[in-house]
């Protein structure tokens, strides 16, 4: 694998080097020089010629490097080392023909394993020139493995070309890391101040490396010990932001799963125990979508799948809640536990509707091109697309949620039907329509819920099993009948969460988490966000 | 609603009661072995060996659906977490029956179950201490369960959390446990829990007699849960009970301590529940942390809401008839059976609310104030 890649790679740079070698005529009779001793008998002399060349930066060195592996590279009697390239023997020198002579009149220069280790690590520093810029970014980061006063040598020439930012800095971290290693000690202090500011754990072994060495000069000591603490700074940023995100991340997971049950649960005060089948219908509504698209879209338009799945979702869930409401839920009004076994119930003849139709193995649901891959924040932790997407959808809904509440005639009558029923009625408000269509809503936002969830794991039967739980006590947390409750609590436990989960354990740190909950719940029995007055006792 | 009608309260403790409920432990108590023991196993009416430990299983069920009939049907404590005291009980049983094994397990150690040695374990952890006595274990079976309820209790009755929240702190609980359990460093066998036991008692677990033995050791259990449940509910305890259970403010301002009720009975029925979990684990060989699932606690709650919650036989009735119906189903027809559970919830709760006891005694005695209102449950 490697070693194709450097061959490959190593082709391209044979032209880019020979053009940079012609602004080199000094170092052309040491290439011949060297080129001949590649021809000597001892394997010893061969190694030095090899090693050799790999530091002198000659582009036409790549061919030949590359054919003495193949064994390509022949010798004539006369001492002329000539490369054989399909049906044709080339001069090393000029890359002119060579006519007169035979290839099977020649000897094969031969190699052992130990010379072939040799010749990959010359190539190694010469892909450093390479015109493949990915293959340049790759030698630049690999060389940071062995810091030397050789490979200093190489990647400053490096540097002298480099014109992709990326790679030059790459390069110089590398450099710092070898003249940390290898330098005069003015080299060493600036080396050590460069690599303060980088996170890479490698650099972090060198430095401590350097520290602990006994014989390193006090000061430069000094300036690895303060490079480490800045890098060891840097780190524990990283797990910050990082814990932070992940958090986030979670807590907008949390928050999209308890957002329907907050209105059914929150708001109408109905045990909903369905409302995580209600995810997992919608899930399975991203998954119906995509496979849709695949079996009757052109292949182009897999990507929009979502766009619609997300509607689609809504309204099932929606259409499912309301049927729900009318053929049980109406009847318990005013019976929480009993609605709770009821919706139970529910839920289990949901779930195994669902395995009987799909099977009960997981089904996989493909993030779309455009949600895929993600960026670099800060040193070394990556934020994925998917991730951000949910963030900000979940925000979305919580917004046009509220809207909805607080600016819509619906919105007025489903407060006024929670407030006071028999005065609601007396005003002209369809209270049975409105309890049907609110909890529809709350079902409706459930799927949609179930839609992200599907970007970010696998669905299956009980993927609403695993969210009840964590949905209910967000929603007790957060306080009953108030969204900024649902949003604080959602965004603080999925925010705890991540910070427990490197110290505790992720198992332990939710067990923590529980039973930090119940005791909370013991101070303060109705929530963060408690309902004062009269609705209170509601 | 008590299952006592008016006019008959006085006949609690009367020959009635009496001559119903030996009817029923004599049948349970004397049929079984008869049946198993002393008829032809050809004839039709034998019991084979194999039904036994079944029928326990039964007895266990129902005596862990009584315990939450007294919270529920009683006190209108709806815990979704009894699930936690029963496991509790049977993972104190299971401690006990992992130590008799000694060096017969499979790796041979005296002191250390084959987990922990399979899990490099040296030494046995205190709280495994004692357990190879089992009036120790049997103290625990009472204590942890009785302990971990008073606690709780303590802390949810003083704040007075009630109703749908304590439901679903309970649940939170009962789902920390699982959790906490299922980690394979707490000592308690992880995933896999604890099985393969040889004997109780010097007793092999694997012969009939033994597994006949823990039927009767059952049944004598659930008869004498039941007396004790119905001494509780009938006394003057009892009566604050229902008063509270159907309004909890009037009773405290009328200077009942509600909260001390509320918690010796939920400390009561977590007692019991641990005690029927206790019986549970002989009888299946097995104690895993899949019996702290937040599904098993409410499956308890529907069991007592079929047969009929407020009504002590009714739970028993319940748990019989749901786990006959369960047994049966998901060897026949496996798929349906969660199909069955669910529309089971949704019709007891729609249709027949007082459950199947509840029809028979309104079926029985036309009673003036049977339109009384049903528990509300908060």
């Amino acid at each position: 694998m490697r070693a194709t890649a450097i061959t490959r790679a190593a082709r391209a740079t044979a032209i880019v080097l020979t053009l940079l070698s012609a602004a080199l005529p000094a170092r052309a009779d040491e290439f011949a020089t060297l080129v001949s001793a590649l021809g000597a008998d001892s394997f010893a002399e061969k190694e030095q010629a090899i090693t050799a060349l790999g530091k002198l930066g000659d582009g036409r060195a790549v061919t030949v490097l590359t054919s003495l592996n193949d064994g390509r590279l022949l010798k004539a009697p006369d001492g002329r080392v000539l490369v054989s390239e399909a049906t044709k023997l080339l001069d090393p020198l000029t890359g002119a023909d060579a006519p007169d002579l035979k290839a099977d009149a020649l000897d094969r220069i031969r190699v052992n394993n130990r010379l072939r280790g040799t010749i990959q690590g010359a190539l190694g520093g010469l892909i450093l020139f390479s015109a493949d810029p990915a293959a340049r970014l790759a030698a630049a980061q690999d060389a940071l493995r062995y810091p030397s006063a050789d490979e200093a040598a190489l990647l400053e020439k490096a540097i002298a070309v480099e014109k992709d930012p990326e790679i030059r800095a790459a390069m110089e971290q590398s450099l710092a890391a070898a003249r940390l290693v290898s330098g005069t000690k003015q080299e060493r202090l600036a080396a050590a101040r460069r690599l303060g500011t980088t996170t890479d754990p490698q650099i972090k072994n060198l430095l401590d490396e350097v520290r602990a060495a006994p014989d390193t000069d006090r000061e430069v000591r000094q300036a690895a010990e303060a490079a480490l603490a800045s890098i060891n700074n840097r780190l524990w940023l990283v797990g910050l932001v990082a814990n932070l995100f992940q958090g986030i991340s979670l807590g907008s997971i949390l928050l999209l799963a308890a957002i329907g049950l907050a209105i059914t649960f929150g708001v109408m005060g109905v045990i909903n125990m369905a409302h995580g089948e209600m995810i997992m219908l919608g899930a399975y509504a991203a998954y119906v979508c995509q496979q849709f698209f695949r079996a009757f879209l052109p292949p182009g338009w897999i990507d929009a799948y979502l766009v619609l799945a997300v509607p689609v979702a809504f309204l099932f869930a929606g259409a499912v809640g309301v049927v729900l409401e009318r053929s049980v839920i109406r009847f318990l009004y005013g019976r929480p536990l009993e609605t709770l076994l009821a919706t139970w119930g529910v839920s289990l003849i949901l779930q195994q509707a669902v395995r009987s139709i799909f099977g009960s193995p997981n089904k996989a649901v493909s993030n779309p091109s455009w949600m895929t891959g993600g960026f670099d924040l800060i040193g070394g932790f990556t934020v994925t697309w998917n991730r951000v997407v949910i963030i900000l959808f979940c925000f979305v809904v919580l917004g046009v949620l509220a809207l909805i509440l607080n600016r819509t005639s619906f919105g007025l009558q489903m407060r006024a039907v929670t407030q006071n029923r028999p005065m609601a009625s007396v005003m002209g408000i369809r209270t049975a329509r409105i309890d049907a269509l609110t909890f529809g809503l709350g079902s409706g936002i459930a799927g949609m819920a179930g839609v992200a969830l599907s970007q970010v794991g696998n669905v299956s039967p009980n993927l609403g099993t695993i969210y009840i739980v964590d949905s209910f006590l967000v929603v007790v947390f957060g306080g009953v009948g108030n969204l900024m409750g649902t949003l604080v609590g959602a965004l603080s436990l999925g925010i705890v969460n991540k910070f427990l989960e490197p110290a505790a354990g992720a198992i332990l740190g939710k067990i923590i988490i529980l039973v930090a909950i119940i005791l909370f719940i013991q101070r303060r029995p109705r929530g963060l966000f408690a309902l004062k007055g009269r609705t209170a006792e509601a | 609603m008590s299952e006592l009608p008016r006019g008959q309260r006085n006949s609690a403790w009367g020959p009635g009661f009496w001559a119903g409920f030996v009817a029923c432990a004599v049948v349970l108590a004397l049929a079984v072995p008869i049946l198993n023991l002393w008829v032809p196993s050809n004839s039709a009416v034998a019991l084979p060996d194999y039904l036994v430990p079944l029928l326990g299983k039964y007895l266990c069920y129902a005596l862990l659906a009584l315990s939450l009939d007294l919270v529920w049907g009683y006190a209108g404590i709806l815990s979704l977490g009894h699930g936690a005291f029963f496991a509790l009980g049977g993972y104190c049983m299971g401690m006990y029956l992992m130590r008799q094994i000694g060096t017969r397990g499979v790796y041979g150690n005296p002191l250390l179950p084959d987990f922990m040695v399979f899990l490099n374990w040296k030494e046995l952890p205190w709280f495994w201490w004692g357990f190879d006595h089992f009036s120790w274990a049997a103290a625990m079976i009472v204590l942890v369960p009785g302990m971990l309820a008073l606690v709780f209790g303590w802390l949810a009755f003083r704040s007075r959390v009630t109703g749908v929240y304590l439901s679903i702190i309970t649940q939170a609980m009962t789902y920390a446990l699982m959790l906490a359990f299922f980690r394979n460093d707490m000592g308690f066998g992880g995933n896999n829990g604890m099985t393969d036991y040889k004997d109780i008692l010097g007793w092999d677990l694997h012969q009939p007699s033994t597994r006949l033995g823990l039927y009767l050791v059952s049944t004598t259990a659930l008869g004498a849960g039941y007396l004790l449940c119905r001494f509780v509910t009938i006394s003057k305890l009892g009566r604050v009970l229902l008063a509270l259970r159907d309004a909890e403010s009037r009773v405290r301002f009328l200077g009942y301590s509600v909260t001390n009720a509320k918690l010796f009975v939920f400390t009561l029925s977590a007692v019991l529940a641990g005690i029927a979990g206790a019986l549970y684990v002989p009888q299946v060989g097995i104690i895993n942390p899949s019996e702290f699932s937040p599904g098993n606690s409410i499956e308890i709650a529907i069991w007592v809401s079929v047969g009929g919650r407020g009504t002590l036989s009714g739970a028993i009735v319940g748990a019989v008839l749901v786990n006959l119906a369960k047994t049966w189903l998901t060897g026949a027809a496996p798929e349906t059976w969660l199909f069955v559970l669910g529309a089971l919830f949704v019709a007891t709760t729609l249709v027949i609310p007082r459950g199947i006891v509840g029809l028979l005694h309104s079926a029985r005695w036309v009673r003036p104030r049977a339109t009384a209102p049903l528990p509300a449950g908060e």
